[in-house]
């Protein structure tokens, strides 16, 4: 005998992440989902958000990462509270781990939460986790073809950080070329062009995040239904 | 690992409209995977065969049918197969388009005894 199922697999974590979604709205806060590969700059990209936007804004992170507690003694050294998920060998975060770690922030008077996900071009663009923005990094030595190799991640981003544009010079990078495939994939995308060592092009990340920050208090009494 | 998971919640549907259905096993498992999924068939038969042993699940074929990545556009609304992402209507050339396909991947039906 033959039973219609007709149920999606990501189903269980995307009501988890709607759920999650719901917590943030309920509070006010702003979370974004920071993805990239491995040594893109996700780090630094918080670090230096971070040193933007904390005077202003009440902020936490939540790390993810295979193994170790590298990065959050790195956050937590600015005084910002950070929490270590170790995702013990699997490559992305799932809405579930951020439910937990959201238990553990002290949410009043929290604004913004910033997730750094696993460093993968792959994966973690496939889970929700209730954030309010993908943001996804490319540095420049990674190549301006990457689009076509990780389309998923490049679709699924509002925001496309390009860090490491003092490194140009070096290499046979085309920002023309990236924009316009990118633009492509996901016309609506926001793209900066970045250097966290030189911190060109970091005000108008800042300028545009802050916006989007206080976009969400203002809307704090009329939570939106959407997710993702 | 990224199969692990996914897997998990594939085998905890499929036991769960068994045990809806009263199956005492289940034959074959139908399911729907986008073609731009990051999901790979060969992981999920590998997790497949450790996760269900012991469950009524234990032994199922499992058939994938790959769906192609389609896009609507907003502007006109023709739909059309999008070849290398790129979300350009070829009708009015508008890139306003919303893939309506191709990144899902869920059980579709279950064949039971």
């Amino acid at each position: 005998m033959e039973v219609e199922v007709l149920e999606g697999i990501f189903d269980a974590n995307e009501i988890i992440a709607a759920e999650n979604r719901r917590i943030l709205d309920e509070h006010g806060i702003f979370m974004m989902n920071i993805m990239s590969s491995p040594g893109a700059g996700k780090t630094s990209v918080i670090l230096s958000t971070l040193e933007g936007i904390s005077k202003e804004f009440s902020c936490a992170v939540i790390e993810g990462d295979i193994a170790g507690k590298v990065d959050s003694e790195r956050i937590a050294k600015t005084g910002v509270p950070a929490i270590q998920i170790n995702t013990g060998g699997s490559c992305h975060l799932e809405a579930k781990q951020i439910n937990t770690a959201l238990k553990k922030l002290l949410l009043d008077g929290l604004d913004v939460v910033i997730v750094e996900n696993v460093g993968n071009l792959v994966c973690p663009a496939e889970f929700k986790l209730g954030e309010d923005l993908k943001v996804m990094i490319l540095s420049v030595a990674e190549g301006h073809d990457k689009p076509h190799k990780y389309p998923l991640m490049f679709s699924e981003s509002s925001v496309l950080l390009v860090n490491k544009i003092d490194m140009i010079p070096l290499t046979n990078f085309d920002m023309a070329q990236l924009k316009e495939t990118v633009t492509r994939m996901n016309p609506k995308i926001k793209i900066f062009e970045i250097s966290c060592r030189t911190k060109e092009g970091i005000a108008e990340w800042l300028d545009f995040i802050k916006d989007v920050i206080n976009e969400k208090k203002k809307s704090e009494n009329n939570p939106t239904e959407s997710t993702g | 690992m990224h199969e692990l998971s996914v897997v998990e919640s594939m085998v905890a549907i499929v036991l769960k409209h068994a045990e809806l259905n009263r199956a005492s096993s289940v034959k074959k498992i139908n399911l729907v995977l986008g073609e731009v999924s990051t999901i790979m068939e060969e992981p999920v038969r590998f997790y497949f065969e450790i996760i269900s042993k012991g469950t009524v699940a234990e032994g199922a074929e499992l058939f994938f049918r790959r769906t192609p990545l389609m896009a609507e556009c907003v502007t006109c609304g023709e739909q059309f197969k999008v070849i290398d992402y790129d979300l350009t209507c070829p009708r009015c050339k508008s890139n306003e388009s919303k893939i309506i396909s191709g990144r899902e991947f869920r059980v579709e039906s279950i064949e039971i005894e």
